[in-house]
């Protein structure tokens, strides 16, 4: 078996023999083969089952376009279903299995649904299936998910690892055939900077499969020969194995590069694929012309393949389907196959649809021929053919190469809405409308199908794109090629056929197109989505015309009439992997470490991500076993003496100039004009419709130079914010804006003993006596020595407290420090549970209650929006929608009886109403075990809240079962006159 | 920085604080980080002191002027870094990044606030980012596979703010053999493993 069907000559390494497996079995083939060609020259034409019908397929190509040989390729967590064998790389020790049977490719026992094919004719799913309705969820879903799909996942993780990368050229070629070589070596020579990419590992293009393409010298030798020059030079990057995926805005292509695909393991710490992004100036769609089949009866046995991938298989890759082959074509270029497969030694029929398909010495040409049926179930046996006389003759053959035309590869010049124009001389469509900026098609993708056309068109092409850049254009000698004419007939299917496949991965029969016709499906979109006609991985590169002519015949139409559905990237398949690149799993983002981290992660502290950053959220003692033993601990202790709470993350944007004070007024809905240097203020910011957006607080160093402080969530779009104010609202006025988030640690020192505390690190001739620095007071101080701080005395938690601040790389030190003079005073610190805890129980307001649907008005900051200036939303804040009198107010809750929760979202009703959204009356926002009280509390916002206060109302979470009854009291649960804050 | 509720004596006793904290690095060590693979060397650079400068509305020339005696050059215009002990790069309109020594300008966002005055708002940037500098004449390679900055265009002298793997960074060439990327001093971690991965990759 091995070898069998190898043939003379070719492009693969003989000296470099590699082993592979097929469905468990060992083969061999040759550096430069793919799967696809070692396959075949082994003697194996059966390489898969259909998707539907699971009928025995072979390759109907050699390319990207491949429909039918997909395969499971590698084993393990690296195996990946639905790979094109032709396009797979053999390397040694390559392993791969076919998919979609069983129990195996010879004998596979879905193969039942070919004989009851009518029931699975297109659309089969919207008229079956749905008697009774209890066996769709049961008996029917199951079912067709298990048959539905092709190749299966290995639900491991993905361990090779994506890189992402940015070029940039001036001009981009798309395909290195001899279109984009010629384009390559003219924008090369000229000095741009070129890069030059193509899906296949070896670059040329048909240069690689055709004989005598030019006049004196050998096709794939010049290729070589243009590569290796290309590759000298400094200004151009020649990337093979590089598929560009898509055209997107603005001249900027995504392009995969495989970087490891082709051996069996990419080496240690590089990436499998790369998605490039890259940015030109121009781009060249070079991308060549696929060949399109004819259908007819039973036209996808293993075997039966394009004529153009048959000849490719013999001069590139030296195998043959079989020892004796037909070719059934419509125009002159399936003649090419005969030729180049007799002077290989294989024994050639043409069947010619044209009564005017002349003769040959060296093969029988049936003129006026069609075909009509094959046989040979798991492999092509014989054809039979009609002849112009009547009569049918049968052909034994293994192979049957078919040439329908060729359609230019005009997917990319689509990606952006354009539409293709049909060219009636080709029988095919050629790119129109508008190109995505700065692409521009030429060679056989704009349908200048000849060697010396395509050549040309490259050439010229660069020299356009070259004279947009405003370069000076060298034009290198091209040499010389054939120019044949196309002579092709409009024929797109042979009549009278049962079993004749359209598109061949999704099992699209021509009687399947009728059908959509029959049930009034005719618009191109709906014949694609009604059959799946060109939905699978294919895209529908070998059938999307011929489905259109068939529709159009039917229909009365001409084919560019039907017109045709939309090309999307990418491409080809690209694996999910390279869309993510290095972003995944714990490098999904950026972490975000605050500077007292470390120190944390010393004390074994519980971690909570807040966006990007890291924050402690409780410090687990020994001994402790649940988090609330923790932060219950943590809270007690903090109102008890003192707690330290590394409060980095709160926005802390530097705000200066002359106009810094007016600034803030226009910003914040209270005042601040005249806020006395050294002194802080709480500020409220509305949105422009009056909303409550962020509040934080100010303090003021100096005239001209204020620290305005955001919530951690909100410190980038607060800044934004201000930055949009700043550049578009008042540009008249003096103020700078940036951020120190980062520029300084900063921790809140909180409790009775805190002043006590920060009286052993502040220098002393800093007075921070009750005297010296009252509450709300801020200064720039030094700590331990003379190292620079600011001091801030605000608090959160409702306890004495104060914030320090030093710059960040002090912050580790400072922790340090502050642990170890504290120590007299069991100094705890705390995380963010326990800081939630405090400020609930004092109910200070925070992002739950700033919703994005909440006014100054529910927070009970009514008085807070001045009127005697104005301010970003204070207008908008006054409209009767958010004046109403049942507004809902920022109230407490507490549970009647304490062993009850107050879940947070849970809603409010009135005793004795229904419960019901007519009747709703507010929601709790924020809600936690209270140590102080020693049971659950809350806060959120109730109608006319403030003037309930001692009402009972129930609380109510339909759907997890809650309801009972809370009382509704102040928010201010701990130290309601404020006493504590101002000791 | 100027005047407080509470009196302040100088913060500085001479040019150096005499406190006793001990600073760390950004990725959390004592020494800043070294890393070697294949042509290139990773350099975590702690020993430099940063701060920004932003011209008051009015007084924009005054303050190039001043950027320029400090710098003895030209204030750089967008996309450009000059200067020598004192090294200003473009960050926005009227508005620059000052690097200098640590060394000897541990405060220097304190010198520049008395050199500027009133013309000039300035903060203290050191402790806001953090600063790999990648050596080696094979750095582009590494670079492309990080950020959409097109290093062949560029001739020596440019600065580029980017996004490197979702973080806000500058770039800046050196010289031929020496890139510096500046990037968030929270990051800094994420930010290293994003360069040493690419190195990596690459080499």
């Amino acid at each position: 078996m091995s070898d069998k069907n190898r043939l003379n000559g070719g492009l693969i390494e003989r000296n470099r023999p590699m082993s592979f497996t097929f469905d468990g079995k060992r083969y061999s083939g040759y550096a430069g083969d793919t799967l696809a060609s070692a396959l075949l020259a082994n003697g194996v034409r059966l390489m898969g089952r259909s998707f539907k019908y699971h009928r025995p397929r072979g390759p109907l190509t050699a390319g990207s376009e491949e429909p039918n040989a997909i395969v499971e390729l590698r084993g393990g967590a690296r195996k990946e279903p639905n790979t094109r064998a032709t396009t797979a790389e053999l390397f040694d020790g390559l392993s791969a299995n076919s998919q979609n049977r069983f129990p195996s490719l010879k004998w596979d026992a879905m193969a039942i649904n070919d004989r009851l094919s009518t029931f699975f004719a297109a659309g089969f799913y919207y008229k079956t299936f749905m008697w009774p309705a209890a066996f769709w969820e049961k008996l029917y879903e199951p079912m067709i998910r298990r048959a539905a799909g092709l190749g299966t996942l290995s639900h491991e993780p993905d361990p090779d690892c994506y890189d992402k990368g940015f070029l940039h050229c001036d001009v981009l070629i798309i395909g290195a055939g001899p279109a984009g070589l010629a384009a390559a070596l003219t924008a090369g020579e000229s000095g741009a900077r070129v890069i030059l990419a193509d899906e296949d590992f070896l670059l040329g293009g048909r240069l690689n499969a055709e004989t005598g393409l030019l006049a004196d010298e050998d096709g794939v030798a010049w290729a070589a020969q243009a590569v290796a020059r290309l590759r000298s030079m400094p200004n151009v990057r020649v990337m093979p194995r590089s598929t560009v995926i898509g055209a997107f805005d603005h001249g900027v292509y995504g392009m995969v590069e495989r970087v490891s695909d082709h051996v069996a393991e990419p080496a240690a710490g590089k990436p499998r694929q790369i998605l490039w992004r890259i940015y030109s100036k121009r781009a060249i769609l070079s991308a060549g012309a696929t060949e399109r089949p004819i259908v007819f009866e039973n036209n996808d046995r293993p075997g039966i393949m394009l004529a153009s991938a048959m000849r490719s298989y013999a001069n590139r890759w030296a195998a043959t389907p079989g020892k004796a082959v037909a070719v059934f074509t419509n125009n002159d270029d399936g003649h090419r196959t005969a030729a180049d497969l007799h002077a290989k030694g294989v024994k050639v029929t043409v069947i010619d649809t044209r009564p005017d398909a002349g003769v040959s010495p060296d093969y029988e040409i049936l003129s006026g021929a069609q075909v009509i049926d094959t046989k040979g179930r798991l492999g092509l046996k014989s054809v039979d053919v009609q002849l112009s006389s009547g009569g049918t003759r049968t052909l034994f053959v293994d192979g049957l190469g078919v040439s329908g035309g060729w359609n230019p590869n005009v997917h990319m010049t689509c990606h952006q809405r354009g539409r293709p124009q049909w060219e009636e001389t080709l029988c095919a469509f050629v790119p129109g409308g508008t190109m995505p900026t700065g692409l521009i098609p030429a060679g056989a993708a704009i349908g200048a199908f000849s060697t010396h056309a395509a050549l040309n068109s490259g050439q010229d092409t660069a020299a356009t794109a070259l004279g947009d850049l405003g370069l000076t254009v060298t034009r290198p000698d091209l040499p010389s090629a054939e120019d044949a004419p196309v002579r092709v007939a409009s024929f797109w299917h042979v009549k009278g056929a049962k079993r004749a496949w359209v598109d061949q991965q999704n099992d699209v029969t021509a009687k399947d197109v009728k059908l959509a016709h029959q049930e009034n499906f005719t618009s191109v979109e709906h014949l694609k989505r009604y059959t799946t006609l060109g939905m699978a991985t294919d895209q529908g590169k070998t059938s999307n015309i011929a489905g259109l002519a068939i529709m159009a015949e039917v229909t009365g139409k001409q084919i560019p009439e039907v017109g045709t559905t939309m090309f999307r990237p990418p491409y080809t398949p690209t694996a999910i992997g390279v869309l993510a690149g290095r972003s995944r799993d714990k490098d999904f983002r950026p972490v975000r470490k605050t500077p007292s981290h470390y120190w944390a992660e010393e004390q074994g502290a519980v971690f909570v991500e807040v966006g990007m950053w890291l924050r402690a959220q409780w410090f687990p003692k020994p001994g402790e076993t649940h988090w609330r033993e923790s932060v219950d601990r943590e809270v007690l202790q903090t109102r008890k003496s003192v707690g330290v709470c590394d409060c980095t993350t709160l926005g802390k944007i530097d705000v200066q100039g002359a106009d810094a004070a007016e600034f803030l007024n226009k910003i914040y809905a209270n005042g601040f004009a005249k806020l006395a240097v050294g002194k802080t203020r709480y500020g409220l910011m509305l949105r422009e419709d009056g909303i409550a957006m962020d509040d934080g607080t100010a303090g003021r160093l100096a005239e001209d130079h204020f620290v305005v402080t955001t919530t951690t969530a909100n410190a980038v779009p607060v800044f934004r914010h201000m930055e949009f104010i700043r550049q578009c609202l008042y540009p008249d006025m003096d103020v700078q804006l940036i951020s120190t988030t980062e520029a300084w640690a900063q921790y809140a020192v909180a409790g009775p003993n805190s002043r006590k505390l920060l009286q052993k690190i502040v220098d002393p001739e800093f007075d921070i006596s009750n005297e010296g620095f009252p509450f709300m007071a801020c200064g720039e101080i030094t700590v331990c020595g003379g190292l620079r701080a600011r001091l801030f005395r605000i608090s959160f938690s409702g306890e004495l407290a104060f914030e320090i601040a030093v710059p960040t790389r002090y912050g580790d030190a400072l922790m340090r420090r502050l642990m170890k003079e504290g120590k007299e005073f069991d100094v705890t610190p705390y995380g963010t549970e326990a800081l939630s805890v405090m400020r609930i129980e004092k109910g200070h307001a925070a992002g739950n209650e700033l919703n994005g649907t909440t006014s100054a008005f529910n927070l009970g900051m009514g008085r807070m929006v001045s009127k005697k200036k104005d301010s970003i939303g204070s207008t908008l804040s006054e409209r009767p929608g958010l004046n109403e009198e049942d507004a809902l107010k920022l109230v407490g809750f507490k549970p009647v009886n304490a062993e009850h929760k107050v879940p947070a979202g849970a809603h409010l009703m009135t005793k004795g109403t229904p419960v019901d959204a007519a009747h709703d009356q507010g929601y709790i926002t924020s809600a936690c075990y209270s140590p102080n009280l020693g049971c659950h509390i809350g806060i959120g916002y109730l109608k006319s809240g403030d003037t309930r206060l001692g009402e009972v109302v129930r609380l109510v979470s339909p759907l997890t079962g809650v309801d009972h009854d809370v009382e509704v009291v102040s928010a201010h649960f701990v130290d309601p006159e404020g006493e504590r804050l101002r000791a | 920085m100027s005047k407080s509720s509470v009196p302040i004596s100088s913060t500085q006793r001479g040019n150096v604080s005499v406190h006793d904290l001990k600073p760390i690095t950004p990725l959390g060590a004592a020494d800043p980080r070294v890393d070697n693979v294949g042509p290139l060397t990773l350099t975590e650079v702690t020993s430099v002191a940063l701060a920004s400068v932003a011209a008051r509305l009015g007084s924009e020339e005054a303050t190039r002027k001043t950027l320029g005696e400090l710098i003895g050059a030209e204030a750089p215009a967008p996309s450009r870094h000059t200067g020598d002990m004192l090294l200003a790069f473009w960050t926005g309109p009227d508005q620059w990044m000052v690097e200098a020594p640590i060394a000897t300008h541990e405060d220097l966002a304190h010198r520049l606030v008395a050199a500027f005055g009133s013309t000039a708002s300035v903060t203290e940037q050191t402790d806001a980012w953090c600063r790999f500098d990648l050596k080696g004449d094979d750095y582009p390679a590494v670079l492309e596979r990080l950020c959409a900055i097109d290093l062949g265009n560029w001739q020596g002298g440019e600065v580029q703010r980017t996004t490197i793997d979702h973080l806000g960074c500058f770039v800046l060439a050196r010289d031929a053999r020496t890139l510096s990327v500046i990037g968030p001093r929270s990051s800094a971690g994420s930010l290293h493993h994003a360069l040493i991965t690419a190195c990596r990759s690459v080499f």
